[in-house]
């Protein structure tokens, strides 16, 4: 199924091409400009252009620019490969993520172990190209491959009282060097409600740029909700839990004055160290406003209407 | 021991501005090569500001380590190394401070100040930059003679201030792993606990500095 164009990435969002490919000379133009003048921001707003190349992916808008391959992949919040965001490319890279198995458990008719194929494999593959905002206030476009998480939720077949969808990294200190420093209470956790995970923009990534997803970006499968700050986008998962109850999340429980539950992108909700009302695109000089929901709020804020988006963040 | 030191003094106390002003410029240039080499990573607005940030407070932390040095050694001329060292960590913090401005904010003034006002961060890391202003405007000769050594002195302990700031802004600007914020925290707690450990009176304390060039300066 083909979700709806309109909010989806529009081309005035999109790293100009130009940008991410001599980004560093950008910069530097853009330094010396600001030392030269104390130019107005509306000046470098102009360099913002719309130019059209044709996507590499089907389903892609012919204007889409892609987050650099190598800049996905190698700057990562993955904290079971490590706290630097350069490390996980290289802790993770003799990390072996087949043969998988995810346990199925809670409120499910088919309370099992499934391997990697039982789970997602015969299920349609599906190309989004998303954009990515991490709560530290920078964001990407990424094209990932994956299958709907509905289809995978179907498949488990939750009972009626099933209310939450809890998921579980692996937790493995001898494979996850990073676990080995109690950083975070491990394994990671984190939760969806049952109408989120429903939601057809939720996926299961198994891949991005049109590879198997790489291990410092959660192989072999990776939660992506583009409406959601980038840290409930749980990576290396190994557990599905359906249940009655709000599961704890691990942000949630580290610090919950600032990492809430629900963790839906909201430029009018700050976090308590970080301005959430602008980013930074990797690879982009200037911040650009943060769109409510990061962007999808038509496919997705009908599913928080009545809810204070203030307490419930 | 003492003439060993002796001995040592005087090849140490000629090179000892040259190298430290590579200490200072080498990861400058260091940096700026990185940064046009592509060498920074997807992120190089958040390379440089947390390479400058360090950098200052690792500047910081040697002009600190002058005194307790000057107590044990009693080499008093180290005095003017440690106010070109808390000069050089004052341009560090400035460089800190104007990527922050320059190239993280780009001049958006309202979102400045409200990140200034809003995040106590970086409220903490502003009292640090500020109080080190009149520090460096005051780095010269002619204000110590101006001020007097004794009332230099104590202008100059603000940078203890500082120096609390500059930790706390880090450790509450990291998000989880506070390892490394810790180590530098740590560092300062001993600088400042080598002050007191060395300041005993008695037989065996410190010798009283000998007088600068210009102006006697009572020991900080």
């Amino acid at each position: 199924m083909l979700i709806r164009r309109p909010d989806d990435i529009s081309s005035s969002d999109i790293t100009p091409e130009a940008v991410y490919q001599n980004r560093r000379a950008f910069i530097g133009t853009a330094g010396a400009l600001a030392l030269g003048g104390l130019v107005a921001p509306s000046a470098l707003q102009a360099m913002r252009f719309d130019s059209g190349t044709a996507g590499a992916f089907p389903g892609l808008q012919a204007d889409d620019k892609l987050t650099p391959e190598e800049d996905a992949t190698s700057y990562n919040n993955y904290y079971e490969f490590g706290t630097g965001k350069d490390e996980p490319k290289d802790q993770a890279k003799n990390f072996k993520p087949m043969p998988w198995t995810v346990n199925v458990e809670g409120l499910v008719k088919k309370a099992r172990p499934y391997s990697f194929d039982e789970l997602v494999g015969k299920l349609p593959v599906q190309d989004r190209v998303y954009r990515h905002r991490c709560v530290e206030a920078w964001s990407m476009v990424i094209p990932w491959q994956g299958v709907q998480l509905k289809d995978v939720v179907a498949r488990c077949e939750p009972l009626p009282g099933a209310k939450f969808v809890e998921f579980t990294t692996l937790y493995d200190p001898r494979r996850m060097p990073g676990q080995a420093r109690a950083v975070l209470p491990w394994p990671y956790k984190e939760a969806l409600r049952l109408d989120e995970a429903n939601n057809p923009l939720a996926l299961l990534a198994t891949g991005m740029y049109g590879k198997a997803l790489p291990n410092q970006n959660g192989a072999p499968l990776k939660l992506v909700v583009p409406w959601k700050y980038g840290f409930k986008g749980i990576k290396a998962i190994v557990k599905i839990k359906f249940t009655d109850k709000m599961p704890n999340t691990t942000w949630n429980d580290a610090n919950p004055s600032e990492y809430g539950f629900y963790a839906n992108v909201n430029p009018m909700v700050d976090h308590p160290r970080w301005s959430q009302a602008k980013e930074r695109r990797i690879g982009q000089f200037l911040k650009i406003p943060t769109l409510p929901f990061n962007g999808y709020a038509s496919q997705v804020a009908s599913m928080y209407s009545g809810m204070d988006l203030r307490k419930y963040y | 021991m003492r003439s060993m030191l002796a001995r040592a003094e005087s090849p140490i106390r000629r090179l000892i501005r040259p190298a430290l002003w590579l200490l200072v410029i080498v990861p400058a240039i260091v940096l700026v090569a990185q940064l046009f080499l592509d060498q920074l990573g997807a992120e190089p607005i958040e390379a440089l500001e947390h390479a400058s940030g360090e950098w200052a407070l690792r500047l910081l932390a040697a002009s600190l380590a002058v005194t307790p040095l000057m107590r044990l050694t009693g080499w008093g001329w180290m005095v003017a190394q440690r106010r070109f060292l808390g000069l050089a960590a004052f341009f560090w913090a400035m460089g800190h401070l104007s990527v922050y401005i320059v190239l993280d904010q780009f001049f958006d003034w309202p979102e400045i100040v409200k990140d200034i006002l809003k995040h106590l961060y970086i409220t903490v890391g502003m009292l640090a930059f500020v109080l080190m202003i009149p520090l460096a405007l005051t780095s010269t000769k002619s204000s110590i003679r101006k001020l007097g050594g004794k009332r230099w002195n104590q202008l100059h302990r603000l940078v203890y201030v500082s120096a609390v700031a500059g930790c706390v802004h880090y450790l509450w600007a990291v998000k989880k792993d506070l390892a490394e914020p810790i180590l530098y925290a740590a560092v300062f707690v001993v600088l400042f606990a080598l002050r007191f450990i060395l300041r005993k009176p008695g037989p065996r304390g410190p010798r009283p500095l000998p007088p600068d060039a210009s102006v006697t300066l009572p020991a900080a």
